[in-house]
């Protein structure tokens, strides 16, 4: 099975499939709901298959399939998946069936095609898994500046207040940073003898101060995507003006492109570059950590206040990164999955409350739990998940981001642990003012809060609690996926862990 | 008395341009002696076939290599993709012209000289047929833009950008509905056009008379002779210099390159659509081919002298472009600024010396040429009752009324805007690509920092038609006829195909980007 050309499969499906759906009639939206959810299954199968066939003690890269498109450039349809895109493929493949079962309903308040919001879904399903599975830069860059379009419409068309505001915001802030790097990677092709093989492209000698602006211009494009303090105005725009299945998507997946992209063409294209900046990049992760998750606490819009957990979040990945240590490394890319599962939920989560309610305002909930005690028994699981609490699997990725980090950085490991207290402030206060107190008399007028989850929302949340339960106990089979990747990563950069420091216990020996 | 030597022509390697001002002049016959209700449907005809043929003639002497008419047009590589590009542009553009579906009568007036305003002129533009001189004049402006991308002398130049810069005076004060503003465009670019002819042809003087001081040579204005005595000369250069100079103004004039593109917003918005975007393809094409002759072949050794300048007029034409841009409120005014930006753009691939910058430039143009038609094209079909409305808060919410040429007019200005998977993306690519090699940084950083500001302007014009609700005013998009609609949709594929497979037009240019000196 490992001949199958998976890569190529699985970004041209979607594709596919949002072709069907768009041009299935507009005044059947069921049909056209039904056959989306069918072809997103459909793809998450095909990624099990490749999970299954992927071999985590073999090749960094597998699966790997190249065709020729542009040759006088020398860019190649090349795809290829280390450990790292493999586990962020599988997250893609099981989030998009989940957020387009919670859609089912968002797009028909908004008086546009149902079809064609669907179509939209797919089509982003398909720049997402292009831009994990490339191995041409060109190619990756591609996508990454495609995968825009679909947001945008996604945000701009079916989004909720100020939609025209955050689509335009998010479309800019993610272009300026796309131009930056497409001067980089201008820069690169050229140093690089003009090819765009990201394997070629690693083994070029490049001269210390044209790696550090080539650096900076991808680090700006992805710390922007990230994003990382201070780039980070555009994601509560977005985030709280997306419809909930598009902002679980924008938070849970296409934000880690900036996280990916540092791992996977900063660090090995530019390794002395990386290290000259590192101090720069943990000073913006701690930065982010603390900033954003004070301005969480203070948040009354819900969906604002999960995009600045996010930010929050981000900063431990980045702070992950930039320790240049195994541990730290595989707890980013652990907390990559696992913010997608935690911040997934809990996006869609109260994306249900909100639909319900008819508002994001937290001051317009209180004491919710008692009119729909499921829905908030779920929100206070995903609130938990999301501050990570041990037994939930982001516990173990930001525990290891931290020891990680603490062998050869303590001010960073320690103001980053601040990060979990506040974590715990805004999280259940939040749940404490939605689900939890007196109850709000206005809620029990609102017809949607008499409602308790329903079938297809249980359906929606169930895999998902499922598996941070899962993971939280037992990450191992992801753990084994992504060691040899990140350890390749950092011999890239040249870094080895510093020995473990038992030196007092051995003279207790003695 | 010395018997004069007549030059030997290469007719097969002038037959396009022959093809074309033969068929003018014929189009001239045509209006004395056909009756008027058929000569509409004549003259297209006879303009579009005259286009193929010369087109076939381009095809056929695809391998030519020469220097031909005395030192007077060269017909080598870019000569020919160029033409090429002028021609298969013509063509969409000659569709557009023709086109009197979308609007009783044509976009064209039918008596121009009637007052602006007046009774006599409501009266005209209720449904008269429009004037068929268009298209001997188009003609004519083809044939010499076809000169004007082969001409090996400076003179030969001069004559050419005068045989293809007035007919569009003139079609330019043509159009059907607003009169007033159209003429006022033609004036405005007559005046300015021919000052910057003047300063052409000092410019042309004074490189003469530099010319003159290479001891053992005849002084000249031919590019072989003006390279020598580059090289050569012991004469102080403040004659070439200055020569260069007033040249450039010139060249870049007809480029609506900054400082000299005042012109372009009131002429693009003035001049009828299809006119408008017969010139942001075709005129941009030679003047662009121009411009690379001229500082490839004839000024090439002294590049160290005025890369700077015309790296300074492309940082500060990209950032007029850009900037003003975002502050426009009229579509075709809008298009005119983003076109000023792109000629920053190319002028970033003109000062790419080497045979990776001459194809990107080349290959730029065409994929900048196709866009623009279009977008130009779906220009036309937005209208109400007093004819296209071209003010941007009247386009507010037209995704909903006319998804279909809204979904097209987005991917255009997606284009525009480099989004990659379109031909805007690529030709970015082919002219930043080779200017980084040669060594150009700085170019390439202003091209991509104006790029993001000019995103904006696009952005908002996808804004307008998607996310505003459509308001009272909105106007409907016409269903255009048969030659609308083509045009439009040549120019999409295109830039959808040259975005997603450029490979083989960028191996055409790379196989064309040498000049025979």
């Amino acid at each position: 099975m490992s001949n199958f050309p998976f890569l190529s499969v699985l970004t041209v499906a979607p594709l596919v499939g949002a072709l069907v759906v768009a041009f299935l009639p507009r005044h059947r939206p069921e049909l056209a709901k039904q056959v989306a959810f069918a072809w997103s299954l459909l793809v998450l199968v095909l990624s099990v298959v490749m999970w299954v066939s992927f071999n985590a003690g073999g090749d960094r890269f597998q699966f790997r399939e190249s065709y020729s498109w542009i040759p006088n450039w020398g860019v190649s349809f090349t795809f290829a998946a280390d450990g790292i895109a493999l586990v962020m493929l599988m997250l893609i493949a099981v989030l998009v069936p989940l957020v387009i079962l919670a859609s089912w309903h968002d797009a028909e308040s908004s008086k546009r095609s149902v079809p064609v919001y669907f179509a939209l879904l797919l089509v982003l399903e398909c720049t997402m898994i292009g831009v994990f599975a490339a191995a041409d830069v060109f190619l990756f860059y591609v996508f990454f500046e495609v995968m825009l379009v679909p947001m945008y419409f996604l945000i701009g068309s079916y989004g909720g207040h100020q939609r025209q505001y955050a689509a335009v915001k998010f479309f800019l802030y993610s272009l300026v940073g796309g131009l930056f790097m497409l001067a980089a990677v201008i820069g690169l092709w050229v140093v690089g003898g003009k090819t765009f093989d990201w394997q070629a492209l690693s083994q070029v000698d490049i001269s210390t101060g044209t790696e550090r602006w080539l650096f900076l211009g991808f680090f700006l494009a992805f710390a922007i995507k990230a994003p990382f303090f201070p780039f980070h105005t555009w994601l509560p725009d977005a985030g709280g003006a997306a419809p909930a299945g598009a902002a679980a998507l924008l938070v849970g997946v296409l934000d880690k492109v900036g996280t990916f992209g540092i791992l996977r063409y900063c660090l090995p294209l530019f390794p002395e570059a990386s290290k000259w900046f590192a101090p720069w990049a943990l000073a913006l992760g701690v930065i982010g950590i603390v900033y954003a998750a004070l301005l969480a606490v203070g948040q009354n819009d819900l969906k604002r206040l999960v995009s600045y957990t996010s930010i929050a979040h981000f900063g431990f990945i980045g702070v992950g990164i930039f320790a240049f240590t195994t541990q730290a490394g595989t707890g980013a890319v652990l907390y990559m999955l696992n913010h997608g599962l935690a911040t997934g939920l809990l996006f869609l989560v109260v994306g249900m409350l909100i639909s319900r309610r008819g508002s994001a305002l937290i001051s317009d909930f209180g004491g919710a739990g008692k009119l729909v005690p499921v829905l908030a028994g779920v929100l206070f699981f995903a609130g938990l998940a999301s501050l990570a609490l041990p037994g939930t699997a982001p516990f173990i990725s930001e525990f290891l981001v931290l020891i990680g980090t603490f062998t050869v950085n303590k001010p960073v490991a320690v103001i980053a642990t601040l990060g979990i207290i506040l974590a715990a402030a805004y999280v259940l206060w939040m749940v404490q003012r939605t689900t939890q107190g007196t109850l709000n008399p206005a809620l029990t007028e609102v017809d949607g809060m008499r409602r308790d989850l329903n079938l297809r929302e249980k359906v929606v949340v169930a895999p998902l609690i499922a598996l941070i339960v899962l993971l939280g106990f037992y990450p191992k089979p992801v753990t084994d996926v992504i060691n040899p990747a990140v350890q390749a990563t950092m011999d890239d950069i040249g870094r080895t862990d510093p020995a473990p420091s038992v030196g007092t216990v051995q003279e207790a020996h003695r | 008395m010395t018997e004069l030597k007549l030059p030997s022509l290469d007719y097969a390697a002038l037959a396009p341009i022959l093809i074309m001002l033969g068929t003018a002049l014929l189009g001239v016959l045509v209006e004395a002696f056909v009756p008027r209700r058929s000569r509409h449907l004549v003259q297209l005809t006879l303009a579009l076939l005259a286009v193929l043929a010369a087109l076939t003639m381009v095809v056929l002497s695809a391998d030519d290599r020469i220097i031909t008419a005395g030192q007077a047009l060269a017909v080598d590589g870019p000569t020919l993709f160029l033409q090429g590009a002028i021609l298969v542009l013509a063509a969409m553009a000659l569709l557009l012209i023709g086109d009197r579906s979308v609007e009783r009568g044509g976009a064209f007036v039918a008596q121009a000289a009637v007052t602006a305003e007046s009774a006599d002129d409501r009266r005209q533009a209720e449904g008269r047929n429009g004037l068929t001189e268009v298209y001997p004049l188009t003609t004519f402006a083809i044939g010499g833009m076809l000169i004007f991308v082969a001409a090996n002398d400076l003179l030969t130049m001069f004559i050419a950008l005068e045989v293809f810069s007035l007919p569009l005076y003139l079609l330019c004060a043509l159009a059907r509905r607003r009169r007033l503003l159209s003429q006022e465009a033609a004036m405005k670019y007559f005046l300015l056009g021919a000052y910057a002819s003047a300063f052409f042809l000092f410019g042309v003087a004074l490189i003469y008379g530099f010319t003159a001081g290479v001891p053992g040579r005849a002084a000249g204005v031919d590019f072989a002779t003006i390279n020598a005595a580059v090289t050569e000369s012991p004469a102080s250069p403040v004659l070439l210099f200055a020569g260069m100079a007033l040249l450039s103004i010139g060249l870049l004039f007809k480029a609506a390159a900054a400082p000299f593109h005042v012109w372009t917003p009131d002429v693009y918005q003035g001049a009828p659509t299809p006119v408008t975007g017969f010139m942001a393809a075709c005129t941009k094409v030679a003047a662009f081919g121009a411009l690379l002759r001229v500082f490839h072949v004839a000024f090439a050794d002294a590049g160290w002298d005025f890369t700077p300048v015309l790296g300074a007029v492309a940082v500060l034409t990209m950032l007029i472009g850009a900037v003003l841009a975002v502050t426009q409120t009229d579509i075709k005014r809008l298009l005119a600024y983003s076109s000023i930006a792109n000629a920053g753009y190319l002028l970033v691939g003109v000062l790419a010396p080497s045979r990776d910058g001459l194809s990107g430039t080349m290959f730029y143009l065409v994929a900048y040429g196709f866009s623009v038609l279009a977008a130009f094209a779906v220009v036309t079909l937005v209208r109400d009752a007093d004819g296209e409305a071209t003010h941007l808060s009247r386009w507010a919410g037209l995704g909903r009324r006319s998804p279909f040429f809204a979904g097209l007019f987005t991917f255009i200005l997606l284009a525009f805007a480099g989004i990659p998977l379109t031909s805007g993306f690529t030709s970015k690519f082919a002219i930043f690509g080779p200017a980084l090699e040669e060594g150009q940084a700085w170019l390439v950083i202003a091209g991509v920092l104006t790029s993001m500001v000019l995103a904006f302007p696009y952005l908002r014009v996808v804004v307008m038609m998607w996310l505003s609700e459509p308001g009272e005013s909105t106007p409907t998009v016409t269903v255009p006829g048969g030659l609308t609609s083509a045009a439009l949709m040549i120019g999409v594929v295109a830039t959808l195909v040259l975005g997603v497979a450029p490979a083989p037009l960028l191996d055409l240019a790379a196989g064309a980007a040498e000049f025979v000196r």
